[in-house]
């Protein structure tokens, strides 16, 4: 039987990745071509208006956000205990695509803040937790760029990439009861008991353009990575 | 003496001998506490209800300044791979360092908390939940501080790094420290302190292995 691990072979990535590479990328156009028509097509919700149109982009975001760390908690344990470089790079790899996910679930969750709660920002339970998040991946990067040797930088960053994926629902939970610790505002909840259908298929659409788009975007960045610590193998043989 | 608490002593020595880091992380603690009210103003109302969450961000800043002695002077002297040669896991060796760090910190700092509680105004009834919270609480503090400082212990310059990585996950701490406070001053039983414990327990039984496991791969290299 055929394991993951034969997939892990660099060379063996490189063929697979470049033939599913194409077939990816067009799923991903057309599900957010698909879906952003849709969702602009979508009639205003009788309570939150046209700003239940931000939806579409923000709810995915948020979604490949948390996959995001959750693949990199994976790729960071196969690295540490496999030992395997192409983990290694997977994980380096999906931190500052988390982080951008993350960022942009923030961004348009704040405006979609400012006409339904008054203001960008309001320190809501989902998006402090994600506030955290984002502190989260930026630390990660933050120390793979500091720590100089290459496998040492992924073996000390896959160990706090574990630490932070045992500790986010803590965090999660955490915010979460701190948020009704302090009812200072009232916050209107979001979305009504159902989601009506000219919202869900918009809403599913989007959720797989973003998370073809995360998928072709991290096999883009691994490739890269790849190729690039070859052709420095190959720089440092001809010198 | 059993190496363990050889290597404890040794550590609270170091950090409480003239030039060590204890005394200093206890004057920085009520110098950010000092700095709040010239920040948000004298309004003694005000001070005594964010009195719990300004001592537990700067108990925890306090606690994070001495962090980079913890295992860095003893990477750079080359003591680190003598300690790694002893009988002692490094295991028991992390367990040991972060014990020694709250014993100089984080106790500390608990039983000064009373008198910059009296310095922010707050009521009768907060004093003893401030106390026990951060009794409570520091442990986990050392314990995911020990995580980060051994993680940044190859890099050159890891001042800044070291606080970045760690403060998101101090989060829960700071959380239910100080809503166990302001939950004491309410009067309301919200249940941060089992919060708390259970956060502080779990922090400082995995702690150990993160730190050791993170030593050891920078020892390697």
């Amino acid at each position: 039987m055929a394991s993951i691990f034969e997939f892990a072979n660099p060379k063996r990535f490189m063929t697979l990745s470049g033939a599913i590479l194409p077939w990816l990328t067009v799923i991903c156009v057309l599900s957010l071509a698909a879906g952003l028509y849709l969702g602009f097509a979508a009639p205003p919700d009788y309570q939150q208006g046209t700003t239940v149109k931000i939806m579409f982009i923000h709810v995915p975001a948020a979604w490949v956000a948390m996959m995001c760390y959750g693949l990199m908690a994976i790729a960071s344990l196969l690295g540490l205990v496999n030992r395997h470089p192409l983990a290694d790079v997977a994980a380096k790899t999906a931190a500052p695509l988390g982080a951008m996910f993350t960022a942009l679930a923030l961004i348009t969750g704040s405006l979609w803040g400012k006409p339904m709660w008054g203001a960008y920002w309001v320190w809501d339970a989902r998006l402090t937790s994600f506030l955290l998040l984002l502190f989260l991946y930026l630390g990660y990067i933050a120390l793979w760029n500091a720590i100089e040797d290459e496998t040492r930088a992924a073996r000390v960053t896959a160990i706090l990439a574990l630490v932070g994926v045992v500790n986010l629902p803590i965090i999660e939970f955490s915010v979460e009861w701190w948020n009704t610790l302090h009812q200072g505002e009232s916050i209107i909840r979001s979305g009504g008991p159902l989601i009506a259908g000219v919202f869900l298929w918009p809403l599913g659409l989007m959720a797989v353009g973003y998370t073809t788009l995360f998928f072709t975007l991290w096999m883009i960045r691994i490739r890269t990575e790849i190729l690039e610590r070859r052709a420095r193998a190959l720089m440092l043989e001809a010198a | 003496m059993s190496p363990f608490s050889a290597v404890l002593f040794r550590d609270m020595r170091l950090a409480t001998r003239a030039g060590g880091s204890a005394a200093l992380a206890l004057a920085f603690f009520a110098a950010v506490a000092t700095l709040v009210p010239l920040g948000v103003g004298s309004d003694l109302r005000l001070l005594s209800r964010i009195a719990g969450g300004v001592l537990w961000i700067a108990a925890v800043l306090a606690a994070l300044l001495s962090l980079d002695r913890l295992f860095q002077s003893d990477f750079d002297d080359g003591s680190l791979d003598i300690i790694a040669l002893s009988p002692l896991s490094l295991e028991a060796m992390s367990f040991a360092k972060l014990l020694a760090h709250w014993l100089v910190t984080g106790l500390p700092l608990t039983l000064l908390s009373p008198l910059l509680g009296l310095l922010f105004g707050l009521p009768g009834e907060g004093y003893g939940p401030l106390m026990a919270s951060l009794a409570i609480g520091t442990p986990a503090v050392s314990a995911i501080g020990a995580i980060g400082a051994a993680l940044t212990l190859s890099i050159r310059r890891g001042g800044l790094i070291l606080p970045f990585i760690v403060l998101p996950l101090l989060s829960p701490a700071v959380i239910f420290g100080a809503g166990a406070v302001l939950g004491a001053l309410d009067g309301l039983s919200n249940g941060a302190f089992w919060l708390l414990g259970a956060f502080s327990l779990v922090a400082v039984l995995l702690a150990p292995f993160a730190a050791a496991g993170a030593v050891r791969l920078n020892l390697a290299g």
